[in-house]
């Protein structure tokens, strides 16, 4: 593979809770300019990979390199992660959502969050608690993709929200990609999203029961990612 | 454009473009939308849309001129050449349908021609 691509490589990474093998020997390697679908039920781990790259988790053993380098504060600032909790206080108006994130991240780009919330029907004016589980979701997304950084990540962006929020969504993170950029989107809802997706992550029990090119997949095994899916996961 | 998830999305992609250059919806020589602009209107990545570009320039459909986008080809005879490819598909997946029900080449075309006058009656 084309060095200069690669945005992410993971190595032999592992994480135990206690008793628990959450994640076992997981190698990958994330190129520029892609969609990566992160798929597997709950409790697979897809969450516990996330925090890590996102360094909110320290891993037990393995590594992790973003542009070459080892996880740090510098590389930490280079990714954008969005976790699945809701984690807006009630009080808050969504402009004073967006006034925290631009004082929290410098490469946070106001004009174009606010563009994206008048597109998406988010008035700023809105109070957070008055919002419907579907808005939360979107704002969600629109936030996170609304930093300038190299890596995001958006842990189920489409959970507990209605059908058509999901396709502004899935708009919304189709049009964030772009060349130098790296989209990881972790779900189990394979159907509704697989149809911008590049690469494909199937975890497994903390482990890699498949990975690579959507389209290749679809053609090798004359089947959709949802049936792929099932193939995988359906057996336990 | 509905899409089926069973075939990879690049194939009905380019599958689509080829019929409405074949149909005249899509005329020679006409710029294509930039993959990102497509991208976002067919509501699918941004790197199956540079793929379909890169696919029907290899298959001399559609050209690139660095800097200016994506163009369909301004040959009447690869067009030709694409309608018989296409027609040729279509009447080869209809002839194999038909014999799977028994149907020899003459009742094939005695029935495409019952039916046409049916239609054209009914008109």
């Amino acid at each position: 593979m084309n060095k200069m691509n690669e945005l992410l490589k993971i190595q032999h990474l592992s994480k135990y809770y206690y008793n628990k093998n959450a994640l076992n020997d997981v190698n990958l390697s994330l190129e520029k300019g892609k969609i990566y679908g992160l798929l597997g039920p709950n409790g697979s781990g897809k969450t516990t990979l996330m925090k890590i790259i996102a360094g909110l988790h320290k891993q037990t053993s393995g590594e992790v390199l973003l542009n070459n380098r080892p996880l740090s504060y510098k590389t930490k600032a280079n990714i954008s992660y969005m976790p699945t909790e809701n984690f807006f206080y009630d009080s808050f108006k969504v402009k004073d959502i967006v006034k925290f994130y631009s004082d929290m991240y410098e490469d946070f780009q106001v004009e174009s969050a606010f563009n994206t919330l008048e597109k998406i029907k988010v008035d700023p004016e809105f109070s957070i608690s008055k919002l419907s589980s579907g808005l939360v979701g979107k704002l969600k997304v629109a936030l996170a993709l609304s930093r300038n950084v190299e890596l995001y990540m958006l842990d189920e962006p489409l959970n507990g929200v209605d059908v058509l929020s999901r396709d502004v969504i899935i708009d919304l993170i189709t049009r964030s990609c772009g060349e130098n950029k790296v989209i990881v989107v972790s779900t189990h809802l394979v159907s509704e999203i697989e149809k911008i997706l590049d690469s494909l992550i199937f975890l497994k029990d903390g482990t890699i029961a498949l990975a690579g090119d959507a389209e290749e997949l679809r053609m090798s095994r004359c089947t959709s990612v949802e049936g792929i899916y099932k193939e995988v996961f359906g057996n336990d | 454009m509905e899409f089926n998830n069973n075939i990879p999305i690049y194939i009905q992609v380019m599958e689509k473009i080829k019929q409405n250059i074949v149909s005249g919806k899509l005329k020679l020589g006409v710029k294509m939308p930039s993959s990102r602009d497509y991208s976002a209107q067919l509501g699918i990545n941004f790197n199956t849309v540079a793929r379909v570009y890169k696919e029907m320039e290899l298959e001399e459909i559609l050209f690139t001129k660095r800097g200016l986008g994506t163009f369909v080809t301004k040959s009447p005879e690869r067009i030709n050449r694409l309608r018989h490819e296409m027609a040729k598909k279509q009447i080869n997946a209809f002839i194999n349908g038909m014999q799977k029900i028994g149907f020899t080449k003459k009742d094939m075309i005695k029935f495409i021609e019952m039916e046409f006058n049916n239609q054209e009656r009914n008109e």
